[in-house]
């Protein structure tokens, strides 16, 4: 069915907001200095961490956040609805309230941080930091995405299996996984672009350490106070790296989500 | 249809009125005088405002705060101020073709060491930050209070290893003062404003490294109003507010 004509008119106002600062923000690019402004060691050190961190953060996210999604799919236990809030809230919050929140409990005086410098760990301004940051705020797309693809899944098929004698696990991992599987990669994607563009929580909680901690958010941050080329040129490469990843999710899930 | 119709005025009703409130800046009996100020002017330049607000009926002062650099790209962008106080005079450079005439110094801050309350790691000079098991925080050079530190462990030839530098000075003093960090340098500013947060230890040759404030009235915002301000930050009550937060007078 065709949606009312008039709907064209704020669609289009819709893509021009999004779409003209980034105009705008490539219209400032200069092509001739970019490659320079890209590879100096600032640059590439920021850019190697950056993917570094958000592909241990996806990792992260699958092994907590797939069966997170699953039991709350499927699952019925008391405090569900509430649970499913509790783990969206980081889509929410402003980033430098979960840096805080993070600060105050693995931080050094923090909640689980006090015991564990006491055993001669510290989170405090390591990678390890970046990392939980990036989980914190990533982790909900995950579960978003998984969760939404198991409940469009239905349960016939694992019903099926289960009169077929198939054990809950066999269930899990023959019937429900392969089907859910577009629904889990876009998931992964989405995490991992949200954990590249991770800044506020990062900033408030792990600092900005060349190499250790300053992520490609935070050296076009830093870059912006006395080179605004060289922001803009990193700026870029973020733009450019998260157009890719979120073209190749919604080319992938866009399909199966209509036969549902 | 007709909830469609009634959604529409709706919402361009709600659009217009918002767009309507950012251009009626003027009040009615009225002027606005519009101030971009350095984020570490916030507490002083409020205070001056209302002394300001005050001795002048009917002027109300309209006060941004942030980044020097951000008030200047701003500036630059367009941003029509009637004057700017920014915290270093590189950010001062930067606007040189918008400002009318020359930019006055009216305060200056050298930098200082903070630690955490009562200074349990007996820090007593800037030579003890050396110490890498230490956690100490610092300002990146790029911004104005990491180019202060950079200068000052230059001369006092110092090798920092810091776990952390920051945009921001007041990112320093947090880090500070949640105990993430041991020490770090901030402007003698932030450690008065912290007040018993953190505890300050002077840093050796801290007096040499000065930097200093300027503040301008913008090209096309001539006025008596904005001179009066001017006046009013460099004169005695405006130096005195400034003395109370830790600034020293140039």
């Amino acid at each position: 069915m065709r949606p009312p004509r008039w709907l064209w008119a704020p669609a289009a106002a819709a893509v021009l907001l999004v779409v003209v600062p980034i105009a705008g923000l490539v219209a400032q690019v200069q092509p001739a200095q970019l490659w320079p402004l890209l590879t100096s060691p600032a640059s590439v050190d920021a850019l190697l961490l950056s993917l570094r961190t958000a592909a241990a953060t996806t990792v992260i996210c699958l092994l907590l956040g797939t069966p997170l999604a699953l039991l709350l799919a499927r699952g019925r236990w008391p405090g569900q609805s509430v649970l499913r809030a509790l783990v969206l809230v980081p889509l929410v919050l402003p980033p430098v309230v979960g840096g805080l929140a993070l600060l105050y409990t693995f931080g050094r005086r923090g909640l689980i941080g006090q015991h564990l410098e006491a055993a001669g760990i510290s989170i405090s301004f390591s990678t390890t930091a970046v990392v939980l940051a990036q989980t914190f705020v990533a982790m909900p797309f995950l579960v978003l995405s998984l969760e939404g693809a198991v409940r469009g899944l239905g349960q016939r098929h694992e019903e099926v299996a289960a009169t077929l004698g198939a054990s809950p696990w066999r269930r899990l991992t023959r019937v429900t996984l392969p089907l859910v599987a577009p629904g889990l990669m876009s998931g992964c994607v989405l995490a991992f672009a949200r954990a590249l563009g991770e800044f506020g929580a990062t900033l408030t909680f792990a600092g900005s350490a060349q190499g250790r901690t300053r992520t490609l958010p935070l050296e076009i941050y830093l870059q912006r106070e006395t080179d605004p080329d060289a922001a803009v040129a990193l700026a870029l490469v973020l733009v450019v790296l998260a157009t890719v990843i979120v073209g190749t999710v919604y080319a992938r899930t866009i399909r199966p989500e209509r036969v549902a | 249809m007709r909830h469609h119709r009634t959604a529409i005025a709706a919402l361009t009703a709600l659009t217009l009125s918002l767009t309507a409130c950012s251009s009626s800046d003027e009040d009615e009996d009225g002027q606005t005088l519009r101030v971009g100020a350095a984020a570490s002017l916030t507490n002083s330049f409020e205070q001056i405002a209302e002394i300001f607000e005050a001795e002048n009926r009917g002027v109300t002062v309209e006060l941004q705060f942030a980044g020097s650099s951000d008030l200047a790209a701003q500036i630059n962008g367009g941003a029509d101020f009637d004057v700017f106080a920014s915290a270093n005079e590189p950010n001062m450079d930067k606007v040189a073709d918008s400002i009318a005439g020359e930019p006055t110094i009216f305060a200056t801050n050298t930098l200082t060491i903070v630690t955490e309350p009562g200074n349990p790691e007996d820090i007593t000079s800037l030579a003890d930050l050396a110490d890498p098991d230490l956690a100490v925080v610092i300002c990146a050079p790029q911004v104005p209070c990491g180019t202060a530190t950079q200068t000052l462990t230059d001369q006092q030839d110092v090798t920092l290893t810091p776990a952390s530098e920051e945009s921001q000075v007041t990112d320093v003093l947090a880090k500070v003062s949640s105990g993430e960090a041991d020490a770090g340098l901030v402007y003698v500013t932030d450690a008065t404003g912290a007040g018993d947060d953190v505890t300050t230890v002077p840093a050796d040759g801290a007096d040499a490294v000065v930097n200093r404030y300027p503040i301008a009235m913008l090209t096309g915002a001539e006025s008596e109003e904005a001179q009066a301000f001017i006046d009013l930050v460099t004169g005695t009550q405006g130096q005195r507010v400034l003395g109370d937060d830790g600034f020293q007078s140039p």
